[in-house]
């Protein structure tokens, strides 16, 4: 089975790589871009899910609870 | 009285560290490699700065799950004293022995200059010392004192919530902040973006401090600064009164 985590920087949190890519995105012909923010994306193969483990390394290690919020996504 | 200087994969000013400690301070100092179980024996813990697993992930986030950075948490919880410096920070702070968290520098750009660092907080186990420099003038700890250390980071931008800054504000927590050559806190003085230009901050209890700046690199004239020695003189000044008062219970013990 496959588990898909997003990772995103919390809202409250400046990213300054979204920031450095909107202003680029402005110079490449679309000024009305009004935001950007990057995470991370990860794809995970395990035999059998634990889906309270995943979560538990979702929270401890994949993301980091201060800066981050993730997203879980278990495929059958 | 005993020194660990801390080793990751990917650690770079683990050398510099243990120079300071052995050859500058005479203090007694070993290489800890990060698959040892423990560092009980030790009395000062500094993780060094450096790339630990390539920062891989987040940086720090790797390094903070080592064998022996459980050992390391539990001898910060008794309060012995621990220091972490640019990526031993970033490790502090993912480890969750510090508060808040190290993030990507506003400008995008890997900074590596001399900066200012202010210290707020004369008071610490870290920053409380008189120290001579080879010259034989004295430097001596007080609030609002200017020291002169490199940084050398990508991530080196403190952020926190709002409380969390409210309470390291409250708590005296705010060691050093980035300052410009007269003192002032300004925007242009702060390196990475850092809250408030914190540059180094200590936890609630005082026992487990982190900076960006590396005093390691600042304790020879040859280097361009001395200032950091003010940092290394007052924690193992620390180190050394603890130990002394703690050595009648380990007795027991």
């Amino acid at each position: 089975m496959k588990a898909k985590v997003t990772v995103m920087p919390k809202k409250s949190v400046l990213d300054p790589q979204g920031v450095a890519v909107r202003d680029a995105m402005r110079h490449h012909g679309l000024p009305d871009v009004k935001s950007v923010r990057i995470g991370k994306f990860m794809e995970i193969e395990v035999e059998a899910a634990d889906e309270g483990k995943l979560h538990e390394i979702c929270r401890d290690l994949l993301s980091n609870p201060v800066i981050e919020d993730y997203e879980l996504q278990v495929e059958a | 009285m005993k020194a660990a200087v801390i080793r990751f994969p990917g650690s770079n000013c683990d050398q510099d560290c243990y120079h300071v400690l052995k050859n500058d301070f005479g203090l007694e100092t070993e290489y800890v490699w990060h698959k040892e179980a423990s560092v009980e024996q030790f009395d000062l813990i500094v993780l060094p700065g450096g790339f630990s697993y390539g920062d891989y992930l987040r940086c720090g986030a790797i390094a903070r799950f080592s064998p022996v950075m459980r050992s390391v948490a539990a001898e910060a919880e008794r309060g012995k004293l621990v220091m972490g410096i640019c990526n031993g920070f970033q490790i502090l702070c993912e480890a969750r022995l510090l508060p808040g968290a190290l993030i990507r520098n506003n400008s995008l750009h890997f900074v590596c200059e001399h900066v200012f660092a202010r210290l707020e907080n004369m008071e610490t186990a870290f920053s409380h010392a008189e120290v001579a420099k080879s010259d034989g003038k004295l430097l001596t700890a007080r609030t609002g004192l200017l020291l002169r250390m490199p940084v050398a980071h990508g991530e080196g931008n403190y952020v926190a919530d709002p409380e969390t800054l409210r309470d390291l504000e409250r708590n005296k927590q705010i060691v050093f902040r980035y300052s410009d050559a007269r003192g002032a806190i300004t925007d242009g003085a702060n390196p990475n973006g850092s809250a408030d230009n914190i540059a180094g901050i200590v936890n609630r209890t005082g026992n487990v401090f982190g900076l960006m700046p590396h005093p390691e690199r600042a304790c020879d004239p040859l280097l361009g600064s001395e200032d950091g020695k003010l940092i290394f003189q007052s924690v193992i000044e620390s180190a050394g009164k603890k130990t002394k008062v703690s050595s009648p219970i380990s007795k027991r013990n």
